[in-house]
């Protein structure tokens, strides 16, 4: 199976010279013989949008000019794209949408949403409230996380005993501290290491799909990538400049990494709820049901 | 048809809104004293009046600083604001130092020599400033502040706005309030960089149309395709000040820096701008 992770740079705000370049990308993935086409986190409309927020935003239950032309795109090649979604009760969400063949099959709206140090989204969206798989007639299932979601380990592990067989990571990581050695940066480290551990936490293949480009002086880091069942690095993307990477993911790697170490057969999910279910009893200030 | 937005708190309650912020403010700066460029203009004619009632008037000092082509008209009505704030003033010609410019610069552009003279005003205003511990007040109001009518570095540059949330039009109603000279009420709007000139010729619009437009799209959270049928404006006039509004943003705010380590001033770097007052 062959991504396509188009490590682009959206121009901030303006979603017709994004969709122009999506398209392109779409039908360069498309004649090299890739089988879906992953862009990053808000690749529709630029990251840093605060007040642009409701000036971007596309419905994805009500016809939508915006939302019909990526269904359109996706008839050349199926996508993964990040956006700015509208709900019908006008709430935002930082949403990332999976269109195949015409359709929209699957939308995750990010659960995270980091407010802390550089970052501000919840001031500007609010967070999704499920985690759940696509099912692709092509791939099967696969788990969508957005940037934040993937710090956070609860979210990959729902999503592989939901039945995900790979994950894709949608992302817009800026670059934060340049690392000592070599193109080291800082946050780019982290996420190679903490994606590595998530495929092997969950004998996963993952795309780490990230974004290039300057905003407000703030520069995305690139280096997007994907791994392995095993946390292998399959292949690696340019840092902070646009870039196509094509890369093969063998699922016949995932059924010989979980037979091997069945992890995912292994965990726990009752036993994690019952826990999980008396610690929110016991937050709410209701006593212990045992 | 919607009518030009009025004043955002009855005139009394904005006076005492606007002169305690003054007044703090010059006290948090340690030494209680402003500094106002007055150019016979409403906007400055405002600012001097609203600050000789934050503070006592004598730790106020008005600025006059004509150029030899500004309207002598300008330096009269200057003049009769101040007295009757009854503050300290001075008169300093920037002639001589805009003229050198424009021999070393070789500039006789009239629209960067209306820049250069805002920067030269600038200069004064902060040797001043320096000179008698005071805060620099600014006098642009906020028609102007999102047309980017103003110059960078220029009359942009101060360290305290008393007006910058407040149209044109607002400027002008509080102005009467504080019984502002009438002459100056009631002239056009002008920079005074070329005789004759008028803001609204140059901005190709009036500042009642601009109000109602901004008040629309700004604090009532409008939708720019909505706003020439919701105020009976032309759709092309709409588009104008949204393009001079869009366009100018980087006015409005410090400049970037290129984040590169953990912590970046602007970005990430979250203190107050009363840390430690």
């Amino acid at each position: 199976m062959k991504l396509a992770i188009c490590q682009l740079s959206p121009t901030l705000g303006d979603v017709r010279a994004n969709l122009a370049k999506i398209d392109q990308a779409v039908v360069h993935a498309e004649r090299h013989d890739a089988d879906v086409a992953l862009f990053p986190e808000l690749a529709l409309t630029g990251y840093r949008l605060r007040d642009l927020v409701p000036h971007v935003a596309v419905s994805l239950e009500r016809p939508d000019p915006v939302a019909a032309r990526l269904a359109e795109i996706s008839r050349t090649l199926p996508l993964a794209i990040g956006l700015v979604e509208e709900s019908t009760e006008h709430r935002f969400f930082n949403s990332a949408a999976y269109f195949e063949d015409g359709t929209l099959v699957h939308v995750h709206r990010k659960c995270y949403l980091p407010t802390y140090g550089m970052f501000d989204e919840r001031m500007d969206f609010s967070p999704g409230e499920r985690l759940r798989c696509l099912t692709s007639s092509r791939f099967g299932r696969v788990g969508i996380l957005v940037c934040e979601d993937v710090w956070h380990p609860a979210a990959s592990t729902v999503l592989t005993q939901a039945g995900a067989t790979m994950i894709w990571a949608l992302s817009a990581s800026p670059l934060r501290g340049l690392g000592a050695g070599g193109e080291g940066m800082l946050s780019s480290d982290s996420w190679r290491e903490l994606v590595r551990t998530m495929a092997r936490f969950h004998t996963v293949p993952v795309a780490y799909v990230n974004r290039a480009g300057y905003e407000d002086g703030v520069a995305f880091a690139g280096g997007s990538f994907a791994v392995g069942p095993g946390g292998e690095l399959l292949a690696e993307a340019r840092p902070l400049e646009e870039d196509i990477l094509l890369v093969d993911v063998d699922p016949e790697a995932t059924r010989r990494a979980r037979a091997a170490y069945p992890l995912v057969r292994d965990e726990r999910p009752v036993l994690i709820a019952r826990e999980l279910e008396r610690i929110v009893r016991l937050r709410a200030g209701a006593g212990p049901r045992r | 048809m919607t009518g030009a937005p009025g004043l955002p708190l009855p005139a009394d309650r904005l006076v005492r809104l606007l002169t305690g912020f003054l007044r703090e403010e010059a006290a948090k700066a340690g030494f209680g004293r402003l500094v106002v460029g007055v150019s016979g203009g409403i906007d400055s004619a405002l600012a001097l009046l609203l600050a000789v009632r934050a503070i006592a008037p004598e730790r106020v000092l008005a600025l006059m600083m004509p150029y030899r082509s500004s309207s002598p008209e300008s330096v009269r009505h200057a003049e009769e604001v101040i007295e009757r704030a009854g503050c300290p003033s001075e008169l300093l010609d920037i002639t001589p130092m805009v003229d050198a410019f424009r021999q070393v610069a070789g500039c006789d552009d009239p629209l960067r020599l209306g820049n250069k003279m805002a920067r030269e005003r600038m200069t004064l205003l902060y040797d001043r400033a320096m000179r008698d511990g005071a805060l620099v007040v600014g006098t642009s109001n906020k028609t102007e502040l999102l047309l980017g009518y103003s110059t960078r570095w220029g009359d942009g540059a101060h360290d305290l706005n008393p007006l910058g949330d407040l149209y044109k039009g607002q400027v002008r109603a509080l102005a009467a309030h504080l019984d502002c000279p009438p002459s100056i009420l009631s002239k056009a709007p002008s920079a005074d960089l070329v005789p004759g000139q008028t803001d609204e010729e140059d901005l190709g619009l009036t500042y009642e149309e601009a109000d109602r437009i901004l008040h629309y799209l700004v604090d009532l959270g409008g939708r720019p395709e909505r706003a020439a049928e919701a105020l009976g404006v032309a759709d092309e006039t709409v588009r104008r000040v949204v393009r001079r509004v869009v366009r100018s943003q980087f006015k409005r705010l410090p400049p970037i820096i290129c984040k590169v380590q953990a912590r970046t001033i602007g970005i990430d770097f979250r203190f107050p701008r009363d840390w430690g007052v």
